[in-house]
């Protein structure tokens, strides 16, 4: 069994988490969850519904506090760490208002906020990044479309974009594949496999068992807890997946 | 020399100027107007987050505050302040202890607190008229409430404003927010407090029980004429406004209640939309719908 890596002394990890354990209601969400994510790497997050994804991705974005346990970014704590604009979230799409009067190009803007001063204007730096976000995932000409107006594959790429134009070192992504089309998820691989060589850490939370070989260095198996966590080749068994759903999954997700 | 309103006939002309001569109604006209584009400002917010409830309990809590500040003494902003804020603490505490749902919560706390408000009415004998608080008192505002309302709406309008990108943000994607460092928790109090303030301001229009009218009306009828939010903001005040303006004009015409009629030309503006609206409205969205795909056309 691949568990923790520990061939490699490492730099300080830019996603650590250490015997994270968080609970509602005294019900434990995700129990003693260790993980440890160098710069420049892509690391997928796999496990049915209700194994702790969503648990996982509220604790690194700072909505819920560890019960026990220790979480940082780059070394420093959540709070601290999104204070320096060090982490940019990609929402699913059902947390979204698709109905929201708002724009493409000021959902992109809004990667920038956290570098603007306190009234927001945007510098002419700002809408150059988001230009070129926005040119990156190919919407540039939908730019003045209400969010909704988009079609899935595009809605995700709009997200994606503000995600660019953050220019964050720590990229997390809940279920980035879902109702898109075959295009847009080969640009968002290709995005992410980009981002990663220029040293961006990034963790994905996917039910898409297929593509996960294809772009992700590493995977974490989860249910409550790590089951496995490791290099994809090493971790990506019939076996570990046997364990993890309890049941041989249907390859296409 | 003439002016646009002289190819109106001399009657309606009259018609329509004739109230504005008299005094009391040229200031009830300027503090309801105020109060109007406030309201509609912040109705964007609200009915974009979903807390039309929430501004119905707000406006409701803060009538004990009212009363106890009268009774002391002190100004009335300050006490519905504290109640309202007040109020949607106990909400928010009670929703994080119990299995009980939020609307429910809601429910309880903001009748709770006015019940209060109607018992100490009744005991404390301060000479604040139930009346007035609530269904509003445009007609015989004093000078002192007059300053009060002006300074509150004031604040609260430059805030909305300066601080609109974050609140829209936070309204849009509280995840997202927090994720760049901004203080979600912080700019949920301020959106509570805004609200607390605005319902303060608003009191003496149109008073406490048609106060949420103020503050989702407007935002729900500009949300159906755009898909932009700055647009949406001056749609709402421009709705807000005019329904002042025909509010006051009827109810002096009809000598019926002002608070009523603007609230009714409010809820009719809307209901205006509703069915006519270019791409949101009901005609609209009747001529677009598309024919369901798993009801083939009936064959004879």
């Amino acid at each position: 069994m691949a568990s923790m890596d520990v061939s490699e002394p490492p730099p300080t990890p830019r996603i650590d988490v250490r015997g994270l354990t968080i609970a509602y209601d005294g019900i434990p969400a995700v129990v003693n969850v260790d993980l440890q994510l160098q710069a420049g790497s892509i690391c997928g997050l796999v496990g049915m519904n209700g194994a702790g994804k969503s648990t996982l991705f509220k604790a690194l974005t700072g909505f819920v506090a560890p019960s026990r346990g220790q979480l940082r970014l780059d070394g420093l704590p959540v709070a601290e760490a999104q204070r320096r604009q060090l982490v940019a979230y990609v929402p699913q799409s059902d947390q979204v208002d698709w109905q929201f009067p708002i724009r493409v190009w000021d959902v992109v803007m809004m990667g920038r906020y956290g570098r603007m001063n306190l009234l927001r204007w945007p510098s002419r730096h700002d809408c150059q990044l988001v230009r070129q976000a926005l040119e990156r995932v190919d919407l540039v000409d939908l730019r003045d479309r209400q969010i909704g107006a988009l079609s899935g594959g595009q809605r995700k790429r709009a997200f994606l974009a503000r995600a660019l134009a953050q220019q964050a070192g720590v990229l997390l992504l809940d279920e980035p594949f879902t109702g898109v089309d075959i295009r847009t998820e080969r640009l968002i691989i290709e995005l992410l496999l980009e981002q990663r060589n220029q040293g961006a850490t990034v963790l994905i939370a996917t039910h898409d068992l297929d593509a996960i070989p294809s772009f992700c260095d590493r995977v974490v198996l989860i249910n409550r807890t790590v089951l496995a966590y490791g290099e994809t080749a090493a971790v990506f068994t019939q076996d570990n997946l046997l364990r993890t759903f309890g049941a041989a999954p249907t390859a296409s997700a | 020399m003439t002016s646009p309103l002289s190819v109106l006939p001399a009657g309606l002309l009259a018609m329509l100027l004739e109230p504005l001569q008299q005094g009391f109604l040229q200031r009830a006209l300027g503090v309801g107007l105020l109060v109007a584009v406030v309201c509609a400002v912040l109705s964007c917010f609200m009915t974009l987050k979903g807390w039309a409830l929430m501004g119905d309990a707000v406006s409701h809590a803060v009538l004990p505050g009212v009363v106890l500040a009268y009774a002391l003494g002190l100004p009335f902003a300050l006490g519905a302040f504290v109640f309202g804020v007040g109020s949607v603490g106990v909400i928010g505490w009670i929703r994080q202890r119990s299995r009980v749902k939020e609307d429910t919560v809601i429910g309880v706390v903001f009748t709770g607190f006015f019940a209060l408000g109607l018992v100490l009415i009744s005991k404390l004998r301060s000479g604040v008229d139930l009346g007035h608080i609530l269904f509003g008192n445009l007609l015989g505002i004093s000078d002192g409430d007059l300053l009060q309302t002006a300074l509150i709406a004031l604040a609260v309008l430059s805030v909305l404003l300066l601080r609109r990108r974050d609140l829209l943000l936070f309204c849009f994607d509280p995840a997202h927010a927090r994720s760049i460092g901004l203080p979600t928790g912080r700019l949920h109090y301020l959106l509570l407090t805004l609200l607390s303030l605005t319902t303060v301001a608003a009191l003496q229009t149109v008073g406490i029980i048609l106060v949420v009218a103020m503050l989702v009306t407007p935002g729900a009828t500009a949300y159906l004429l755009t898909d932009r939010f700055d647009r949406m903001t001056l749609l709402a005040v421009a709705s807000a406004v005019l329904s002042v303006l025909v509010g006051v004009w009827l109810s002096y015409w009809l000598d019926a209640s002002t608070a009523g009629c603007i609230v009714l030309s409010q809820t009719l503006l809307f209901l205006l939309v509703l069915l006519l609206a270019p791409r949101h409205g009901l005609l609209a969205r009747h001529r677009q719908l598309p024919l369901p795909l798993d009801a083939p056309p009936q064959r004879s």
